[in-house]
């Protein structure tokens, strides 16, 4: 792909560039801006889901919990991450790491970066409803500060698993969606190729959801994606990740919570008018 | 367990007087069943509650004959009931087909909700609608659960939510997405006061619902044979490229899996609801002592 202008971009090529084998995800995150990482494996009832990764970590000194969808970069990686879509398993290993996170006071942060959650029949045996649904409800709760990082694809449910923070921040090029563009376009066309027309009109870029108020900020790309120099954009996510933690260190964890739950109750709350 | 005559007398009265004001289902004399084709008339299905007399199977049933089939007679206070979607995304033809909607089902949306009694203990109670866009959650539905649950949590009133949705509104997109997060993040606060949640999954339950409030119940109770899930069949069908055993993802499914306390036919729903109302210290018995 020739580098293209940012603000130029159709949405449709945003969700191509958000999808993109080598654009950053959690592992990079990691390794560039967290220090004395020790990774939290399986759920302590069935498996370890590396679809999602949990760690403990140093930021600029100050432990952390760091809990992301991870997609891999090669072949045999992405295999065994599933392409980034977790189980219940993953969600509850999520859930285990952030109650531990709230337990020894550590803000969370998390990289979402999603086609959904695994549309399996295992995955449903186990209940993926449930476990998505526990997620949801542990972080909206949580009494310590949540920050979340939509660093690729924030694909329905599963993504908003672990995207119930007090700030929320999209790359410029990521996408959040309710569903992926192809299955928006087979549940309400019955034509999946319309994929491209359904990602103009749902509002998933970076800059819509702003708009939607969805989203509190966007951290600027280079020219051509994140992957293009990865570098600058992890200095722009530590920066940001700095500035939250500092705004939000005076919080009691009562006060943590009631404004998240203030800032989830409040969406959606004018999108509807009295009838006759 | 049926309930005596009166009382279904009674209820079968205001099911009459619901159709008169156009606000029951739509009155077509005869249906077949979709399970076992016998031909049923349609007052014939409205006394057995919306279930094939001949094989038990529980067809849909709208929202207002849901509420008159477990709620005390006359009992029934509708909440927020003139709430109507703005149309958050400004998508393509969505406006006038709500508009549409809400003419031909005399719904404002997909969830009715508001305030009644079962055996005299006062409840809030949600139900949600699938002849409005499959029950589908929008902004109009998660902001209503969410007023009710939210209200319902400071009168100290057990909550009941009857799903059946086919997931998240698509003409909302994102917006729809929030409302799993807001609708469960009012219940976590609802729960975590001492408030009972009662969740019964009822045909189909899937997407958006199952993956937020629907799955967080104290008591989780499901209809014979509701579909109940995260990702529709066809999906998984698609992704694993085979077909599904016979039964996935239906009620029975989820009672042997551990998602479920209770397959409850739809005739003993009231029954079973007024017992665990009492066994969670409402109405019935005396209460202990509070200290």
């Amino acid at each position: 792909m020739a580098l293209k202008n940012n603000a130029r971009l159709t949405a449709a090529e945003r969700v191509a560039l958000a999808r993109m084998p080598h654009r950053p995800g959690v592992e990079e995150y990691v390794d560039a801006l967290f220090e004395n990482v020790f990774e939290q494996r399986g759920d302590r009832t069935a498996s370890d889901d590396q679809a999602i990764m949990c760690a403990i970590a140093t930021f600029h000194g100050c432990p952390v919990t760091v809990v992301g969808h991870r997609k891999g970069s090669t072949i045999e990686q992405r295999m065994a991450f599933n392409f980034g879509m977790p189980s219940p398993e993953g969600y509850r290993k999520a859930q285990r790491s952030m109650r531990a996170a709230e337990k020894f006071g550590r803000p969370i942060i998390t990289f979402v970066d999603t086609p959904g959650a695994y549309p399996g029949l295992e995955a449903e045996e186990h209940g993926q409803g449930e476990a998505i649904a526990r997620s949801i409800e542990l972080m909206s709760a949580l009494k310590v500060p949540v920050i979340c990082v939509i660093c690729g694809e924030g694909g329905s449910g599963g993504a908003l698993a672990l995207a119930v923070g007090n700030r929320v921040l999209m790359l410029e090029n990521s996408v959040y969606s309710v569903l992926s563009p192809e299955g928006f376009a087979s549940i309400l066309w019955k034509d999946a190729s319309r994929s491209e027309e359904a990602c103009e009109v749902m509002k998933l870029t970076a800059q819509d959801l702003l708009d939607l108020q969805v989203i509190d900020a966007i951290v600027p790309e280079p020219a051509g994606g994140a992957h293009e120099d990865p570098q600058t954009v992890f200095q722009t996510v530590d920066s940001y990740l700095r500035r939250a933690l500092d705004e939000m260190q005076g919080m009691t964890g009562t006060a943590l919570a009631r404004e998240r739950y203030t800032k989830f109750r409040s969406m959606g709350m004018h999108a509807q008018r009295r009838c006759r | 367990m049926i309930a005596p005559f009166g009382k279904r007398r009674e209820r079968l009265l205001q099911l009459r007087e619901l159709r008169r004001a156009g606000e029951g289902p739509a009155s077509l004399p005869q249906q077949t069943c979709p399970a076992c084709e016998h031909e049923l008339a349609q007052d014939e299905l409205v006394h057995n509650l919306h279930v094939c007399p001949h094989c038990g199977h529980h067809l849909r049933i709208g929202a207002h004959d849901r509420l008159a089939s477990v709620l005390d007679a006359g009992s029934f206070r509708e909440f927020e009931a003139k709430m109507a979607s703005s149309d958050p995304l400004g998508f393509p033809d969505y406006a006038e087909k709500v508009r549409t909607l809400r003419k031909n089902t005399g719904l404002s949306d997909a969830l009715v909700c508001g305030w009644g009694s079962i055996d005299g203990t006062r409840v809030a109670v949600a139900v949600l609608d699938t002849s409005f866009l499959m029950g589908s959650m929008g902004a109009v539905v998660g902001e209503k659960l969410t007023r009710l649950i939210e209200r319902a949590g400071k009168k100290k009133c057990p909550l009941i939510v009857f799903s059946a949705s086919g997931g998240a509104r698509m003409q909302e997109g994102i917006i729809s997405l929030m409302q799993m997060a807001k609708t469960s993040a009012a219940i976590e606060r609802f729960s975590g006061a001492g408030g009972l949640f009662i969740s019964v999954m009822t045909n189909p339950a899937m997407g958006g619902v199952t993956a937020s409030f629907a799955s967080l119940g104290d008591i989780m109770l499901a209809e014979p044979g509701a579909l109940i899930g995260f990702a529709g069949p066809r999906v998984i069908e698609q992704t694993i490229g085979e077909s599904l055993p016979k039964g996935f993802q239906r009620a029975e499914f989820q009672l042997s899996h551990g998602f479920i306390d209770a397959v409850v036919p739809r005739g003993r729903m009231r029954a079973q609801l007024s017992r665990l109302l009492m066994l969670h210290g409402f109405g019935g018995v005396a209460r202990g002592s509070q200290k």
